[in-house]
């Protein structure tokens, strides 16, 4: 190795050398400079320079918390500067709400449609002796039909409320739309205690008809005799009749309660709230419409006979054992002729299977 | 075209209600009902700050967006009016406002809302510009007469800005830039010079 090549190797060395260090440096420099301006802000205190950055300023990041401050006016929340749920509000109920739950119900219709033209009605096995087992007593028939009306009210005009912007202002134009609105939402909003009261009284009622037992979870198994076959065992009320039940104590009444809580703005509720409970409402109560379709429907055109016990009181014997055969056995010693109950035309005792309208065209 | 806005300079904004008392003056607003507030915050403590509030008149204006009877409209100087003839006092602007500019008379049964009233920028609504129809829902309709909103009108401290909205954002520029620039943009001293 001559004198020449032994220099230029040191110095590759030594290059090397001063590389590495200088990126160690640059490393750490990185690394510690920022930190720098702890520093100045240290010395700058120690200073009493006590002025500071607006950007760290936290009085408008109180603000657009929603903190309060103070303010002569008088009122709820009046010291509340900005209040961000009403944004959010905003965008679920125009977006969520307004978009997705109109669907819940198309859906529940279609569903319906779809079991009646697939499935069919469900027909009484066996043709109405006559024979008829008290059902339903008067005050609940009573109750019954008075909740079921005051709930199509509410549907109706709750539905105008969150819809018709959407749907009835085409139709009917602003000036009609707002005369029809202002009266349905003074309806709504008189008939929602009352029908609360009644919702609280069938729960009340009713309760001791729909306390779950083993017979539903059978009646459940065998699909409710939905699907042709063995009808299964039910007490007086079967499986889908308490799940009904159980859906109106539970979601009717957060329905109800969240009402109430927007109905009265008179006892100090925020606004925070009542945008919370106007969401609650509005998809509780649309999925509760939904359910009301199908429950109208077997009650109505689903099942034969199904509606004498609401419209009459009495069942007769075919249906009771043919839908709630347990029950029959309880009730059986109860069982009087139609005729002699004053109970003739339009009872299911007395009724064949109705004609078809002729022409539909 | 002209975007009307308000701006509330908090180094400025004394506290003094004069915006609030113009207002409900100007506007014979019903009993109970305030279209402006002056909010004060840290109240007490040294740097408190004060904010007049009203209706920002929001270009996306959320009250609009959830009106079930669609009765808010845009004027053509970016101000929000609404209708009360359709107004059916539902709330639901209240609930979607972020200012808490909506209020609602209460002279009625069981809490049940009025129709909605709320800051019009002193521009009155949809009836004909100063009738007596206007002038009893709305109030005062001053930017029909080329007047700007009483409450900046007359603060006394021209905290409370009120206008177009270039103009309104010069003005605030030009006052920041006297403040000797950023960021020491806050104080007493900054806005009004040191030793006054």
């Amino acid at each position: 190795m001559t004198k020449r090549e032994q220099a230029t190797a040191k110095g590759r060395r030594v290059h090397r050398r001063i590389m590495l260090w200088s990126m160690l440096v640059i490393a750490l420099g990185a690394m510690i400079a920022p930190l720098g301006g702890y520093l100045f802000v240290e010395i700058a205190g120690a200073q009493g320079f006590e002025e500071v950055n607006p950007r760290s300023e936290t009085t408008w990041r109180d603000v657009r918390e929603g903190n309060t401050g103070v303010t002569t006016v008088l009122g709820d929340e009046t010291g509340v500067l900005i209040q961000n749920g009403g944004e959010n509000w905003r965008q679920l109920r125009n977006g969520i709400v307004a978009n997705v739950m109109p669907w819940v119900l198309l859906a529940a219709l279609v569903a319906i449609v779809l079991v009646y033209f697939i499935g069919g009605r469900h027909r009484l096995d066996e043709k109405p002796s006559g024979a008829v087992v008290p059902r339903w007593k008067l005050w609940e028939r009573v109750l019954h039909w008075t909740t079921a009306t005051l709930f199509i009210l509410l549907a109706i005009t709750g539905l105008s409320l969150l819809f018709g912007r959407a749907v009835m202002i085409p139709v009917m134009g602003p000036e009609g739309f707002a005369a029809y609105a202002g009266g349905a939402m003074n309806v709504h909003n008189y008939v929602g205690p009352v029908f609360t009261l009644c919702v609280a009284a069938m729960a009340l009622a009713w309760v001791w008809h729909n306390i779950p037992t083993r017979a539903d979870l059978e009646w459940f198994k065998a699909g409710g005799g939905f699907l042709k076959g063995r009808h299964p065992s039910a007490g007086r009320m079967n499986g889908g009749e308490k799940v009904w039940f159980w859906f109106i104590v539970l979601v009717g009444g957060v329905v109800c309660a969240t009402g109430v809580v927007m109905d009265f703005p008179i006892w100090g509720q925020t606004r925070e709230t009542m945008q919370q409970a106007n969401l609650v409402h509005a998809v509780a109560s649309i999925l509760w419409i939904g359910l009301f379709f199908g429950h109208a429907y077997i009650g109505t055109l689903g099942t034969e006979g199904a509606i004498d016990g609401m419209k009459t009181g009495y069942v007769s014997v075919e249906w009771a054992k043919q839908h709630h055969d347990l029950w029959y056995e309880e009730v059986k010693d109860q069982e009087v002729d139609a005729s002699e109950i004053g109970l003739t035309s339009g009872v299911a005792t007395t009724r064949t299977p109705p004609e078809k309208p002729a022409s539909t065209g | 075209m002209a975007r009307m806005k308000f701006l509330c300079d908090a180094e400025r904004c004394i506290e003094c209600n004069a915006c609030v008392t113009a207002c409900k003056n100007e506007n014979e607003v019903p009993w109970g009902v305030n279209r402006r507030r002056v909010v004060t915050l840290n109240d007490g403590v040294p740097g408190e700050k004060s904010i007049s509030v009203a209706c920002m008149h929001c270009t996306d204006a959320p009250c609009a967006a959830v009106c079930p009877v669609d009765c808010f409209y845009t004027t053509d100087d970016g101000i929000v009016l609404h209708d009360k003839d359709l107004c059916i006092g539902c709330g639901y602007c209240f609930y979607a406002c972020p200012f808490g500019a909506p209020q609602y008379p209460k002279q009625e049964a069981f809490g049940v809302r009025g129709k909605m009233d709320k800051c019009t920028f002193c521009a009155g609504g949809p009836n004909d510009d100063n009738s007596d129809a206007e002038y009893s829902k709305y109030g005062a309709n001053r930017v029909a007469e080329g007047k700007l909103p009483a409450c900046a009108e007359m603060c006394s401290t021209k905290a409370l800005l009120a206008g177009d909205g270039d103009m309104v954002a010069d003005i605030y520029r030009e006052r920041v830039m006297r403040r000797s620039g950023r960021p020491q943009t806050w104080g007493w001293d900054k806005a009004y010079g040191a030793g006054v």
